[in-house]
């Protein structure tokens, strides 16, 4: 009888100590983030998107966003970005993934950056081709939406894990501006189905923070 | 044990139940009734406020039949020499009389309710999706304000057909008007949950599903998916307007200009649209 009571009140303690350590390892494990640069405009954020992640990341076949750094290297796997409140955000990236094309055609031209307009290595343009679109940064809460082309299928030196020199392998860089406004937590995704082996494309990377979609912490 | 008790509990009991209908009812009804959801955003949301109604107020002398009995029994039959021995109280007998009438009674009700429902479902399509061939079409439906409702992961966007397909990623309509919404999605299976006009229909792909709502007055909006549809499920939200004719007049040219240069890139307009592409390279 005693011997029995000891075995109910291990295993009654274990699955407490089990269901505790699951809460516990669930609040403190929070993802990791990049805080936008300050300059005199306001806030800098430098990204990059890759065809596939770092070759010693968990899942090194999946599409990704990165962070680096204003030379397009210092690459840091983080998808929850920091920036101030109420104020300018300037956005460049570096897109290193061939085109996939957009579901909602309507995705192509930008919406809620400044002006209505993005840069598409240097040009000033409102919308792309949806055929030649390869991710897209948006903040469905903020309205910002901004469509990233995609490298040429055939491009010459296309990179394949990141992290990629931007001296060296082709890509497209993109840059924009948005207003941020109160202080929260806003979601981003990409809206181009670019996960690869998975339901209408839009499992594995889709649905994962901390690569095709994240987290603005507007502080 | 007392086997002659000839104290009315039913008589009590079925007072202290007229009593508590009799106050609680037009308490549901008159207090707490105007405030139930989703509010008067639309005439099908307002019917839905008093269906709710209706619903709440035919459950009171069934909660209340419940609840009264319990009270009372728990009251009249406690244990009242508490120095004695604990004793089991009088075996519990069926009554074929009360089981009948309890049976009948509720049965009656649910058969109601379900005729109310239905005749009620029947006469505006209650704002829910109807699927592409709607059983009930509203007076004017010919002439109602069509917007289509694109779902995909993880956000809507909205097509007006009878604004040359203008999409706009917000969702804003005239107040007073008949509106037809075309529900559909571009990838998995959603809801188009409109809450304060009580509209919910589910988009699914290669579907059109109609819903019609009747605006009436300027509000706004809360828009939600209504079906777990991936990780950004919870965040697929947003607020749209139903604002003064004149002032949709003037916002559907605007989102007219401005989303000139995304309107050369769409597809013809269509009730309905396949996942295209499906993926990488297809």
């Amino acid at each position: 009888m005693a011997r029995r009571t000891v075995l109910t009140l291990s295993a009654t303690l274990l699955v407490i100590a089990a269901i505790a350590a699951y809460v516990f390892l669930y609040l403190t494990n929070v993802p990791g983030s990049a805080t936008a640069a300050q300059t005199a405009n306001g806030a800098q954020l430098n990204l990059a998107t890759v065809p596939a992640a770092a070759t010693n990341d968990p899942h090194p076949t999946w599409v990704s966003y990165y962070v680096t750094n204003g030379q397009g290297t210092g690459w840091q796997h983080d998808t929850t970005f920091v920036v101030p409140a109420h104020s300018l955000v300037h956005v460049t990236i570096r897109q290193y993934d061939s085109s996939s094309g957009l579901r909602n055609p309507f995705i192509s031209q930008a919406t809620g950056t400044v002006g209505g307009t993005f840069t598409l290595d240097g040009k000033t343009m409102q919308a792309i081709n949806p055929d030649l679109a390869s991710h897209v940064f948006a903040i469905p809460q903020l309205g910002v939406s901004v469509p990233l082309a995609g490298i040429p299928d055939n491009a010459k030196n296309a990179c394949g894990n990141a992290p990629c020199d931007p001296s060296t392998t082709a890509h497209t860089t993109t840059t924009f501006t948005f207003r941020t406004g109160a202080k929260g937590l806003y979601r981003w995704q990409c809206f181009v189905p670019c996960g690869a082996g998975y339901v209408l494309d839009f499992g594995g990377p889709m649905q994962t923070v901390g690569y095709m979609d994240g987290f603005l912490k507007v502080v | 044990m007392n086997t002659a008790d000839h104290t009315p509990h039913f008589r009590r009991v079925a007072l202290l139940w007229l009593i508590a209908t009799a106050i609680l009812t037009p308490i549901v009804i008159f207090v707490f009734g105007p405030g139930l959801p989703p509010g008067n955003g639309s005439a099908q949301a307002a019917g839905q406020v008093t269906d709710n109604t209706v619903l709440l107020a035919l459950s009171v002398p069934v909660a209340m039949a419940v609840l009264v009995t319990l009270g009372y029994e728990i009251w009249a039959f406690r244990e009242r020499d508490l120095t004695g021995p604990v004793l089991d109280g009088p075996a519990i007998t069926g009554n074929s009389s009360v089981q009948m009438w309890w049976l009948i009674i509720t049965t009656s009700l649910v058969l109601f309710l379900a005729g109310f429902g239905s005749v009620r479902l029947l006469e505006d399509g209650s704002g829910g999706g109807q699927g592409p061939s709607p059983l009930v079409n509203p007076a004017g439906y010919k002439h109602a304000l069509q917007v289509q409702v694109l779902a995909q992961q993880w956000n809507f966007t909205y097509r007006y057909p009878g604004y040359g397909g203008v999409e706009t990623p917000m969702l804003e309509l005239p107040a007073n008007t008949l509106v037809e919404f075309h529900v559909t999605s571009l990838d998995v299976v959603h809801s188009f949950w409109a809450y304060q006009l009580g509209v919910k229909a589910d988009a699914n792909p290669g579907v059109d599903n109609i819903a019609y709502v009747n605006t009436t007055h300027p509000t706004l909006i809360n828009i939600h998916c209504a079906e777990l549809c991936g990780v950004w499920h919870g965040y697929m939200f947003q607020t749209g307007k139903v604002v003064s004719k004149a002032d949709f007049a003037s916002w559907i040219q605007g989102a007219q200009k401005t989303y000139a240069p995304a309107a050369k890139n769409l597809t013809p307009y269509s009730k309905t649209y396949f996942p295209s592409p499906l993926g990488r390279g297809a």
